[in-house]
């Protein structure tokens, strides 16, 4: 059953050069999104080790979301493709943990799409919202 | 002697040009009439259409400007003779005391806390008080008070020097005189600006004698934290918040009574972004725009109107206001306009705010005269379109509004532009190389973590939202940390020498600032460090601005407890940072240039002179782009000629290595070392070599003319675009002779729900045409069919003519255009009956208007190149949803990527007349030099490292790598990065399958520090 108080915490992992830069201009356009995410600046999102989502599960975050450019514009030419192929790995490993394969999303956001960006931020935080809080794999002392 | 350039003005033009100067190994004189630098940019609270806080983005500049070393700033002066020519000018300069010894102020301000007199605050537009011994304002540059000898009591009676008793540096002087400078330099640049509209000429406003009507201007400082009210939207008779504001526009401009013709530019987007703002600090609050034409031509303004209408709901009414009253029971205003319908409405409103216009006042025309500028009809320095920031005296170029109104980014690239202007007549002297001498770095072994917490209020931009005194605190606790505070703002001048000094006195090895975007701010920051002997990469960023204060704008609990974490995060990441090093690049003095329009050739030939080679491809086979059908300028100008010279001089060029036909097939590497395939088109033109090796690239590819698919257009010969019309007005006169009456349909393809933005051409281009029709048959009917008509600046002098001449402008709004019925298509006319029928509703005559055409003129949108999305793939640079190349930053880097050593102008960038893109060509070109000129960069010191022990030398990372900065060490099966090469996106460590790889700066465990505490 879902706790209606329930606000999820979760953390977002942006490539410096679109996504980034499509959270900032979601600011500079004054739109509004839930205060759920804590934001984590990378290169790219090919640096993302799989293991920093495994991590944060493990710390008690929620949900992950991670996003870069859109295929084709990632600023160090193939980095979010590298990035693809390793979610697509990490899903169904996530699955096969007994993990809702929801609380970790993918997306594309462009430096010019500060209202995506938002809108992304939205639906995870209450997709997650919907699952409730993570229990699975968490470190508790 | 080196290079030198006096720079007259010190606004954001004046700024601008010093600084490229400055990179470009000239040394710069940079003359401010008043105690700082910053101009009227200073004043504003945000700028359109991105809403950035004006002063956010400036007082950067003005820190850099202040550092440079090959900048010297002379504020508080005034040039009184300039003698001499090229390359020899004699400048006098009259320096006028502050009162304080520039030498030894410390810029403590303790003299202007003490000081007794107080006196209207000019920065706050006299709407606050300051002291007569006074900082102008919190970012100034220079940092320094100075005193008003006027009101200083002890220069007018005798006694006082209370600011002397405290001043512990002992700076106070209260003899000082003036000082007379002379400077010699090579060429001089005016960006000596324009004046405000003094809006109390205008007597039927009321301005002055209502208390509750205020000049624009005068509103942005209310709006302003660091104005009179701090930011607290209130109005002067009672000081209660008001509930319906009204803009009035085009006061002083548009306006022949007052002798100014032609149109400010700004005023439109500058009173809708303060309908927007206000709404955003009282939600209440009802904004009322009365305007002639909403003129909203740049790059994403109208979205930024559409945005006000539909989401702030900001009233647009179509209406000249000839006066204001005064209700004088509750000193509300009352409005009388009449509606287009006729009517006659009356409005009660609780404040006005006066759009005064930009111009030019007998001081300024005075001035021009002394320097012998010429001047043209508005009183604004006379330059022509081919040559847009050259004035009438040789050796003097000319930057911002002195050349007439216009808008911050315009402004940026004249002043680019005209850094470049005169740095070409300079090529024969040597440049000025002052390397910065930075302190030895601390040796951090052994220390413990010492971290410095440094929290950015931004005015309110962050503390309206987010309690900062409350994350201080909570800073204070975080382990590690030995400092924490505020800033009101963080990047100020005197910030950086706040952190720099607590850098050396707490021995802080670690620096976290709290502020807007790394992005934009990082750098400024990393320099404090690096000036204070940390280094750079001991610090980190944490974004509670764009990120988090002004997404949560309504949830300041929140707000403030997300900002806690962030911090928390920095600074449990920040005890594992280590010092890193930049390996030097070498750069390579190659240009390439992609496109050869007029945008492209200018951007060569600029190059060129300044002695570098150039590598200009064009993908047709001929040179000279969109302007092939331009044949004359709104102003009257040739470009046939001037097209054709520009052609000639780039075909005999011998640093330019020309490649039609040709287009680009790859582009690889990054600044200073790029290298490109060219492929060849349908003909071989020549055996130069496809491969290319520059060290900048120039993006110059142009746009293309929207053919619609609208107004019958294709299917009837009759319905031609202006383009077209163009073509036959210079080529085949006699056709057009005998029509009677033509009508023009503004708007076709611009504006619309696919397309929101405007061309910004269209206007002048089919009042240009017009006047061409009206010249050759007089009386020839021409009818406008517009929306808003958009002659910014002195163009508005032509739609004036226009009207003058007969042409009769009507206007439709969108989703009433007008319709089009062709009686009988042409090529089966029998006889002379056969007309097409334009349908359209005149809102002022409220009826249905049934033209007879002989001729419709489409004035058809300029569209994005298609091909704009492969070369931004190409080139990892960013294209705006209309697909145009999206730039740096909108308003301070117009001309930039965000990557470094890419550059955009002319229509790649968004549509723009001929001498725009001159100015935006050399633009790049001055830009691009800053790079070139030097014979080594710095490359990135966030890059991989390997630790051989565990690499097993798979080779994964080496096939992921696309840089191919990996190989593997001869000999030993273990890989090895290539530091020059590695661009530190971190791909190879996030892949290495035995974690042998990480990437300094982002390593797996400080991001995992950061994560353990989330
Ligand atoms: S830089 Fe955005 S995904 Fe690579």
């Amino acid at each position: 059953m879902m706790d209606k108080n329930f606000e999820p915490r979760i953390v977002a992992f942006l490539c410096n050069w679109c996504s980034y830069a499509g959270a900032d201009l979601a600011g500079v356009s004054r739109i509004q999104y839930p205060t759920n995410v804590r934001i984590i600046r990378l290169p790219c999102s090919g640096r993302i080790n799989p293991l920093y989502i495994v991590k944060a599960l493990q710390n008690g975050v929620d949900g992950v979301l991670v996003s870069g450019c859109h295929p084709g514009d990632c600023h160090y030419i193939s980095g979010n493709l590298v990035a693809g192929r390793k979610f697509a790995l990490l899903k169904n490993f996530l699955v096969h943990l007994g993990i809702e394969p929801e609380r970790v999303q993918f997306s594309w956001v462009s430096a010019s799409e500060g209202p995506r960006f938002a809108q992304i931020v939205k639906k995870v935080v209450n997709e997650v919202k919907e699952i409730g809080p993570i229990e699975k794999m968490v470190k508790r002392l | 002697m080196h290079k030198r350039v006096l720079v007259v003005g010190g606004g954001i033009a004046g700024i601008q040009a010093s600084l490229d100067l400055a990179e470009m190994g000239v040394e710069v004189f940079l003359l401010e009439k008043g105690p700082s630098i910053g101009g009227r940019m200073a004043q504003l609270d945000k700028t359109f259409p991105t809403n950035d806080c004006a002063m956010c983005i400036l007082s950067p500049k003005l820190v850099e400007a202040a550092a440079h070393p090959n900048i010297k700033i002379i504020a508080n002066a005034e040039l009184k003779s300039l003698d001499g020519e090229i390359p020899n000018f004699r400048a006098k300069i009259l320096k006028k005391p502050r009162y304080i010894d520039e030498e030894k102020c410390t810029g403590c301000a303790i003299c202007m806390s003490k000081c007794p007199v107080k006196i209207p605050d000019e920065y706050n537009k006299g709407l606050s008080k300051t002291k007569c011994m006074r900082i102008p304002f919190p970012q100034a540059v220079p940092a320094l008070p100075i005193m008003d000898r006027e009101s200083c009591i002890y220069h007018q009676r005798g006694k006082c020097r209370i600011c002397e008793k405290f001043c512990e540096a002992d700076a106070i002087d209260f003899d000082q005189k003036e000082e007379s400078i002379d400077v010699e330099v090579g060429s001089v640049i005016f960006a000596s600006g324009s004046e405000e509209f003094d809006a109390a000429i205008k007597d039927e406003y009321g301005y002055k004698t209502f208390p509750n009507v205020l000049t624009s201007i005068e509103f942005e400082r209310i709006l302003s934290a660091s104005g009179p009210t701090e930011g607290h939207i209130t109005r002067p008779s009672d000081g209660k918040e008001p509930r319906r504001i009204a803009f009035i526009q085009c006061v002083g401009s548009r306006d022949m009574q007052m002798g100014n013709e032609y149109c400010s530019s700004v005023c439109c987007m500058q009173a809708v972004k303060d309908s927007v703002i206000v709404k955003e600090h009282l939600p209440g609050v009802e904004a009322t725009i009365f305007f002639m034409d909403i003129r909203a031509f740049g790059k994403d303004f109208d979205k930024f109107v559409n945005r006000a209408k539909d989401d702030y709901h900001t009233r647009f009414i179509r209406a000249r206001i000839s006066a204001v009253e005064i209700d004088p029971a509750t000193e509300n205003l009352i409005i009388q306009y009449n509606s287009e319908a006729g009517s006659l409405i009356e409005e009660n409103f609780d404040l006005v705010v006066l759009s005064v216009g930009l111009l030019s006042t007998a001081g300024i025309r005075k001035m021009a005269a002394r320097f012998d500028i010429e001047i043209n009809a508005c009183g604004f320095a006379r330059t022509s379109s081919f040559t847009p920031m050259t004035a009438s005296r040789p050796g003097i170029f000319i930057a911002g509004t002195f050349s007439g109104p216009k808008d911050i980014p315009e402004t940026v690239m004249q002043a680019s532009g005209a850094a470049s202007a005169a740095a070409s007549l300079l090529t024969e002297l040597p440049i000025r190389e002052l390397r910065e001498e930075l302190p030895q770095e601390f040796d951090l072994r052994g220390e413990q973590i010492r971290t410095g917490v440094f929290v950015c209020r931004c005015g309110i931009n962050i503390a309206a939202t987010v309690d900062v005194p409350g994350v201080v605190e909570y800073a204070s606790a975080l382990q590690g940390v030995v400092h924490s505070q505020e800033f009101i703002f963080a990047c100020a001048q005197d910030s950086q020498k706040l952190i720099g000094e607590k850098i050396k006195e707490l021995k802080l090895n670690r620096v976290i600032v709290s502020a807007c975007t790394p992005r934009t701010h990082e750098l400024l920051f990393q320099k404090t460090l690096s000036s204070s002997g940390l280094n750079p990469y001991l610090f980190e960023f944490v974004n509670i601005r764009e990120q988090c204060s002004w997404v949560h704008q309504k949830e300041q609990e929140k707000a403030t407890e997300k900002a806690k974490d962030l911090v928390r995060m920095a600074a449990t990441k920040a005890g594992l940072l280590e010092p890193l090093s930049r390996m030097s690049l070498k750069v390579n003095k190659g240009a390439l240039i992609i496109g050869g329009g007029v945008a492209g050739m200018v951007a060569s030939l600029e190059l060129s002179t300044q002695g570098y080679e150039v590598f200009l491809v064009e993908k047709e086979s001929e040179l000279g782009g969109n302007l092939r059908h331009v044949h004359y300028t709104l102003e009257g100008e040739k470009t046939d000629r001037f097209l054709k010279s520009l052609i000639a001089k780039v075909k005999k060029d011998d640093n330019i290595q020309l490649y039609i036909d040709s287009e680009i097939r790859e582009i690889m590497g990054y600044v200073g070392n790029f290298h490109t395939k060219i492929g060849n088109g349908k003909q071989t033109t020549n055996n130069k070599p496809r491969e290319l090796e520059h060290g900048v690239v120039i993006v110059a590819t142009g746009g293309e003319e929207y053919q619609p698919s609208e107004y019958l257009y294709g299917r009837d010969e009759r319905i031609i675009t202006q383009r077209e019309l163009e073509e036959r007005l210079t080529k085949q006169q006699s056709a057009i002779d005998k029509l009677g009456s033509i009508v023009m349909i503004q708007c076709v393809g611009s504006r619309n729900g696919q397309y929101p933005y405007c061309s910004r051409v269209c206007c002048s281009q089919a009042i240009k045409n017009a006047l061409k029709l009206k010249e050759i048959n007089p009386e020839v009917n021409v009818y406008m069919l517009y929306r808003d008509i958009r002659t910014y600046g002195l163009k508005e002098l032509y739609y004036k003519k226009a009207r003058e001449k007969g042409v009769i402008f009507i206007r439709y709004e969108e989703g009433e255009e007008p319709q089009i019925e062709a009686q009988n298509s042409k090529s089966e006319q029998q006889a002379s009956n056969g007309e097409v029928l334009v349908k359209a509703y005149d809102p002022i005559l409220q009826r249905n208007l049934v033209i007879n055409a002989d001729l419709v003129v489409l004035s058809s949108a300029i569209r994005a190149r298609k091909e704009n999305k492969i070369l931004s793939q190409m080139l990892k640079v960013p294209l705006n949803a209309d697909g145009f190349f999206l730039e740096a930053h909108v308003k301070l880097r117009p001309v930039d990527f965000a990557t470094d050593g890419i550059f955009v102008c002319g229509l790649a960038h968004y549509p723009k007349d001929v001498s725009e893109t001159i100015c935006q060509a050399k633009a790049a070109s001055a830009r691009a030099v800053t790079i070139l000129r030097k014979d080594e960069i710095e490359a990135e010191g966030r890059v991989s490292q390997i630790r051989k022990e565990r690499c097993s030398g798979c080779g994964l990372c080496i096939e992921i790598c696309p840089y191919t900065a990996i190989e593997l060490e001869e000999g030993e099966r273990v890989a090895i990065v290539n530091e020059a090469l590695c661009k530190g996106c971190g791909a190879c460590a996030a892949s290495c399958r035995s974690a042998a790889i990480d990437l300094k700066g982002f390593k797996d465990e400080q991001i995992l520090a950061a994560l353990s505490v989330v």
